[in-house]
């Protein structure tokens, strides 16, 4: 049997806006049930590696290989389905619909029941119950019923987490998903994030800024700087890097000298 | 069961009921309660564009696409219809295969256009519908020989749907139930199951996807939805029902010309009606669609009549005579907009606490 592939894997990935490569030759691979952190300053490309992943952005070379397979070539919906998901940094949801609405249109996609002309939406039980059990586990039951428009900002971020956790995709990426919560509810988020890598063998990226949870969920953290991949290993071992306390906690490097 | 038969989509406000069976009610009995040929001319009026203007709102509110040929699409089945009945005769198949053909060829027009323009921006399909749509007018117009120009079509259809054709000796609430009175029957009962698929299809999981599309067709593409196909099929479903409601109008006008279906003043009028019953709602195009094709029918009459009644006062007189019936029309419409920026349903539905 052939050697087995990573589930998910980009190799030399780069994308160049004009003069300004805003991810460079990035090769990196990622193992199925592992929670891998993506840590870097602003504008070091997290975001971007995201969009070219889940093809919002089509790469100017390299490639990204989902089990084994190029889909650098697939549109957004066709990596969705072949099981790419994506929560957004700017919460990105359909404000004139309800809370409810918003995650049985997700539930709906998976059931891939949009083309269903005939019957109406709210017949369709199954859907109505999905998006329920996902609302409640983010504990946004209560609000199932309000336009999303008039919700609050917090809320707001957790629907963004629904909406990713009710695609259930084998590949999750949360990009800064407790940004803008409120302190209570950030830990709602991260149970949940991590009882998606550990009961359900997903796998999952994830943009975080906050030191303390990429402590306790991440197997892994990989650093972007400008663009390029600057380290990759085990959290203690990141954390501890020069590159990384300067970055990221403010400090002076304790020593100089360079990062793999 | 009447919940089934709405899908489920009430009105959800008592005096948008009240309103609807209103409407209803007229409708179905026009022909007794309002006797006479302009009345009846009316009524039909107002179902077939309740047609149009539901599937407009297809488009425009649930989709968010903004097209200019929807008055094509209504010109391609009156004039299919109009066609088959004056080169196959006057049955019931002319009938039949005319409409067929005509809401084919709107499903293939739409389905071309959509293909071709939904993928750039949402500017590029309402300007390509607008250049198409004014390339079919002058085509339509120039193509003499087959569509009769400018002067359009006059045809006969099957016997037993004009005023020659007696169904029973006797009258009914003294109106004879003659060919003409079954004719506005066929446009009532059409009309009124069009719209009920019309409903149906909007709340539906398409329907709905529709809705997330037009709310931000990023995120739908996110999670998996294929923006561009949604977005082409509506077109399309909107075209057919369109082409559908112009073969309603070449069966009751017995005459299909560029004037009463491809011009650009219907597809205005369409906008208006759309935006003063309430986008996205279909119930909104119920209402738009009666109270406009009202105002434009009687608003001159009933100016005629306040000029009259106040021709001893010099202004005022002036201001209200018939000739300015266009001005008070636009009027209504800026007031309307200005106070129900949601259209007519939108403020009932929004009233109700
Ligand atoms: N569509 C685009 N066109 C031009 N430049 C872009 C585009 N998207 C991103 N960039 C640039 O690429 C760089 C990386 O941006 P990106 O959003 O990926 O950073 P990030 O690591 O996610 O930052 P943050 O922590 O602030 O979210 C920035 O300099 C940004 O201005
Ligand atoms: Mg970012």
């Amino acid at each position: 049997m052939a050697k087995e592939h990573p589930i998910l894997e980009t190799r030399d990935l780069t994308i160049r806006f004009g003069g300004h490569v805003a991810v460079d030759h990035v090769s990196c691979a990622f193992e199925r049930g592992t929670l891998t952190a993506i840590v870097g300053p602003n504008g070091a490309g997290k975001t971007t590696y995201f969009n070219l992943i889940s093809g919002q952005l089509s790469a100017t070379s390299g490639a990204v290989l989902l089990n084994g397979e190029t889909i650098t070539r697939l549109s957004v919906p066709e990596r969705t389905d072949r099981g790419i998901g994506r929560a957004f940094q700017l919460t990105n949801l359909f404000p004139t619909l309800s809370v409810r609405e918003n995650v049985r249109l997700v539930a709906q996609a998976k059931a891939r029941k949009g083309f269903d002309l005939f019957t109406v939406a709210e017949s369709h039980v199954e859907l109505l119950e999905r998006a329920d059990h996902v609302l409640s586990e983010v504990r946004l039951i209560d609000q199932a019923d309000q336009t999303v428009s008039v919700l609050p900002h917090g809320d707001q971020r957790k629907l963004e987490v629904a909406l990713l956790i009710a695609l259930g995709p084998q590949v999750l990426m949360f990009d800064e998903p407790t940004a803008g919560m409120s302190v209570d509810e950030v830990p709602v988020i991260l149970e949940l994030i991590q009882k998606l890598k550990s009961d359900m063998d997903r796998t999952i990226l994830l943009v975080e800024h906050k030191m303390d949870v990429i402590r306790t969920l991440a197997d892994r953290i990989i650093v972007l700087h400008n663009g390029a991949l600057v380290a990759d290993g085990e959290p203690s071992e990141v954390i501890a890097l020069p590159i990384v306390q300067e970055a990221y906690l403010g400090k002076a490097p304790a020593s100089s000298g360079e990062v793999a | 069961m009447l919940t089934r038969l709405l899908s489920g989509d009430t009105p959800r406000s008592g005096l948008l009921t009240a309103l609807l069976l209103i409407v209803l009610i007229s409708l179905a009995f026009a022909p007794f309660l309002f006797p006479g040929t302009k009345s009846l001319e009316t009524a039909a009026r107002i179902c077939i564009f309740i047609v149009l203007v539901a599937s407009y709102d297809l488009l425009l509110g649930y989709a968010g696409i903004v097209s200019f040929a929807h008055t094509m699409f209504f010109g391609i089945g009156a004039y299919g219809t109009a066609l088959a009945l004056s080169t196959t005769g006057p049955n019931y198949g002319s009938l039949i295969w005319g409409t067929a053909a005509g809401a084919g060829v709107a499903a293939l027009f739409a389905l071309a256009i959509g293909l071709f323009s939904l993928r750039v921006k949402a500017i590029f399909f309402a300007m390509v519908t607008l250049a198409v749509a004014s390339a079919f007018a002058v085509l339509v117009s120039q193509m003499s020989w087959l569509t009769g120009g400018e002067d359009g079509l006059n045809y006969k259809i099957p016997r037993e749907l004009t005023p020659a054709f007696k169904l029973i000796k006797a009258k009914v609430f003294d109106v004879s139930i003659n060919g003409k009175i079954l004719a506005y029957y066929l446009v009532f009962f059409a009309a009124a199951i069009l719209f009920l698929v019309m409903l149906r299809i909007v709340n539906s999981p398409f329907g709905r996807t529709l809705k997330a599309v037009r709310d931000n067709a990023f995120r739908a593409e996110a999670i998996g939805y294929r923006v561009v196909w949604y977005r082409t099929t509506a077109t399309v479903l909107s075209a057919v029902m369109a082409a559908l409601a112009g073969s309603l109008l070449a069966i009751w006008l017995r005459y299909t010309g560029p004037a009463t279906t491809l011009s650009m003043e219907i597809m205005i009028d369409i906008l208006l009606m759309v935006v003063i019953g309430g986008m996205g709602t279909l119930y909104g195009a119920v209402l738009g669609a009666t109270l406009f094709i009202l105002a434009q029918t009687y608003l001159q009459n009933l100016m005629g009549v306040a000029a009259e009644a106040t021709s001893a006062v010099p202004v005022f007189s002036t201001l209200v005579a018939p000739e300015r019936w266009l001005l008070w029309l636009g009027v209504l419409f800026i007031l309307s907009i200005y106070f129900f920026p949601t259209g007519i349903v939108g403020r009932l539905r929004a009233g109700r606490a």
